[in-house]
């Protein structure tokens, strides 16, 4: 099985440079405008866009991303209407991938089953679900890959060589590294501890290996590049977003291009790094 | 009878933490590692005799077990039926069954050479009883506390604060025990290295629902044997409240397999079960949150409800999953008291028997006040008097306050 995420870090890989992968959270700060920004993201420079499924639980996110969710969740946000807007997107754009990020208790009680169909025909490529480990592989892990589905596995700095074998099994895609023990929007890694992680990641893997969390700048997104296949930005996509709205949380006409100018900049420092390197 | 039942029901759970299709361990990967050390840490524990010895040496000097079994003479002729017996729980230093717990997660912590000890609690009761052992074993102590929980138990906040912890007051969500859990969970995955999280229920990822357990079964055992002694035989019913779960499986693991011994869980009511509620078998389903699968308060789409209580201890969506899969096997039954019918068996208790219950255990003692009239004279019931009633004084008098205003 091929993905449009495989497809993708081929494409990356030939032109030597890793890959923006964008985070935010779907219906922030309302379906109509969530959907205008992610139809925004490719043309700003975003490589791989991932999509928060609002949770009222979050228990691995930071402040910006809990705040995020509760906007999603009070504008209606559903997980069915996640779908519908990734479907609704895949009208526009046959090749970004879309992975969908959050908990697994919206997927359960959707029911696994009919979530796989859903998601796979709205377009659905991979999924990232902070709260099933390897040890819970049979819950969804093992059933997305059987829908053609990528599962994202998170793999983290508790993560040591005895236990990344377990970690990486059922991971296709690309994994995805959490630079620091912690929750979203906190700390940011070294730089040279990033690189040291991923070099011991890819001794047990040929996936992609993209860094997250505590990224926020352009030139923090360009040292991770350096050293990874891809850059994964949240928090400060969300709270750049959070800037543009009006006083009771809603979007203004400065929202879309809010969050695109970030995204562009960011690419702009994640395609630096290569020819910095070179 | 039945040939679905399982020969025993005190067999789970399986390797991988499950009671039936409940439980499990669903948490981030930055966890698992800890998780699995925990688990192997608390099995050598329990092989060692020199840990249980220490606990037990603990368990009778430091928080004054067994605690007694006690008639209680006049509550049993006010109800005109069954004989009740209060497991006295409340006279343990604390205040409450939480410290059981708390004293073997600690002594577990200290043999994987944690510093820093962390917990969640609602009514106050575990917070208080981590606070004390934290500053009898000289560790660092946090507590998360919901900031409305911080309000309406006042009392055990200023002991916890007395005791040395550091109460974090959470200001997410509905800022009661479900958003303390969460707001722990965030602070063990960033400390993970240096921090054990002291759950004080038994919920969450396995171990902690088998291990809160077991530390918790000391309540049942002595019942059984304080019972023997008393009556000649075991208890025909017995009878606890619910917030997660762990005074009531306390008592009630024991007694499990012995079929004759009816069991009844009661969770919280609030204002109805039509209404808000912290009921989550009479008014949830199966689903996955804090790091298991079990019954939880939810909408449609899998969003999680808030609790509601007047018993900050109760005022939790969830219920430990080997409860939800108790509940499926039929073993124990679970019922639900209001908030009203919770306040009239505190205000009865403390009259009759010149006990003041804490609000939680005023629950199990307000269902007590329906089963025991229904129960021939020779019927032998046992109430988990969980805790006392002291941090919810000043709440319960501005209640009442205002009930005559
Ligand atoms: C006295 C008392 N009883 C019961 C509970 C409910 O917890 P559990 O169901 O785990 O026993 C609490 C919780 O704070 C409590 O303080």
């Amino acid at each position: 099985m091929t993905t449009r995420i495989d497809t993708r870090f081929k494409a990356l890989e030939a032109e030597g440079r890793a890959a923006l992968v964008t985070f935010l959270m779907a219906g922030d700060p309302d379906l109509k405008t969530s959907l205008d920004i992610i139809t925004a993201l490719p043309a700003a420079g975003a490589d791989i866009i991932e999509i928060g499924m609002p949770f009222t639980d979050p228990m691995a996110d930071g402040p910006a991303i809990q705040a995020a969710g509760i906007r999603a969740l009070k504008a209606g946000t559903t997980l069915h209407k996640t779908l519908d807007m990734v479907a609704a997107f895949r009208n526009g754009d046959a090749t970004t991938p879309i992975v969908l990020m959050g908990y697994y208790n919206p997927i359960f009680i959707y029911g696994v089953d009919q979530f796989l169909i859903d998601a796979k025909q709205a377009g659905v490529d991979g999924l990232i679900i902070v709260d099933l480990p390897p040890e819970e592989d049979s819950e969804l892990c093992i059933p997305a890959m059987r829908a053609g589905l990528n599962f994202i596995r998170l793999a983290t700095p508790t993560t040591d060589d005895k236990r990344l074998p377990a970690v990486l099994a059922n991971t296709s895609g690309f994994v995805y590294y959490v630079s620091i023990t912690g929750i979203t929007g906190s700390a940011s890694a070294k730089s040279s501890d990033v690189g040291a992680a991923v070099a011991r990641i890819r001794r047990h893997t040929k996936l992609p290996v993209c860094v997250g969390f505590g990224i926020r700048t352009p030139e923090a997104a360009r040292d991770i590049a350096r050293h990874a296949s891809g850059a994964v930005v949240g928090s400060a996509l969300v709270d750049a977003l959070k800037a543009s709205l009006d006083a009771d949380g809603r979007a203004t006409p400065k929202t879309v291009s809010a969050v695109a100018d970030l995204v562009a900049a960011l690419a702009q420092g994640v395609r630096g790094a290569k020819q910095a390197a070179e | 009878m039945n040939s679905q039942l399982p020969n025993s029901f005190r067999s789970g759970p399986d390797d991988r933490g499950h009671f039936g299709i409940f439980g499990g361990r669903f948490v981030a990967e930055t966890l698992m590692p800890l998780i699995l050390d925990l688990e192997q840490a608390y099995a050598d524990a329990k092989a060692d005799p020199a840990f249980q010895r220490e606990m037990n040496g603990y368990l009778k000097d430091y928080v004054g077990r067994p605690s007694p079994l006690y008639y209680a003479e006049r509550l049993t002729q006010h109800l005109g039926g069954a004989k009740i017996y209060f497991k006295r729980e409340e006279l343990n230093h604390t205040g409450s069954h939480k410290v059981n717990n708390v004293l073997g997660q600690i002594m577990v912590a200290r043999r994987m050479g944690k510093k820093r000890i962390i917990a969640e609690t609602g009514a106050g009761q575990h917070g208080v009883a981590t606070a004390t052992l934290c500053a009898r074993f000289g560790l660092e102590c946090i507590v998360f506390m919901g900031a409305v929980d911080v309000e309406r138990q006042q009392p055990n906040v200023i002991r916890m604060e007395m005791l040395g912890a550091t109460v974090v007051p959470v200001q997410v969500g509905a800022r009661t025990l479900k958003d303390a859990m969460n707001e722990a969970m965030r602070d063990w995955v960033t400390n993970v290295a240096d921090t054990f999280y002291c759950i004080g229920t038994v919920a969450g990822p396995h171990p902690y629902p088998m291990m809160v357990r077991d530390f918790q079964s000391i309540i049942g055992v002595e019942t059984k044997a304080q019972m023997q002694e008393v009556e000649g035989r075991l208890p025909d019913s017995l009878v606890a409240c619910i917030g997660g779960g762990s005074n009531a499986m306390g008592l009630f693991h024991p007694f499990l397999d012995d079929p004759s011994v009816e069991i009844f869980g009661v969770e919280a009511a609030g204002h109805g079960l039509t209404q808000l509620h912290a009921a989550s078998i009479a008014g949830g389903r199966a689903g996955v949150l804090h790091g298991n699968r079990t019954y939880l308060l939810m909408d449609r789409d899998g969003q999680i409800e808030e609790g509601h209580s007047i018993s900050a201890g109760l005022d939790y969506p969830g219920i430990g999953p080997e409860h939800a899969w108790l509940h499926e096997m039929k073993r124990v039954q679970y019922l639900s008291a209001t908030d009203d019918e919770a306040l009239e068996a505190f205000k009865l208790l403390s009259k009759l028997e010149g006990i003041i219950p804490a609000l939680e255990p005023a629950h199990a003692i307000a269902k007590v006040m329906e089963l025991a009239p229904a129960r021939p004279a020779d019927h032998l019931m046992v109430v988990n008097l969980s805790g006392r009633g002291d941090k919810d004084i000043p709440q319960v008098a501005e209640i009442l306050r205002k009930g005559k205003g």
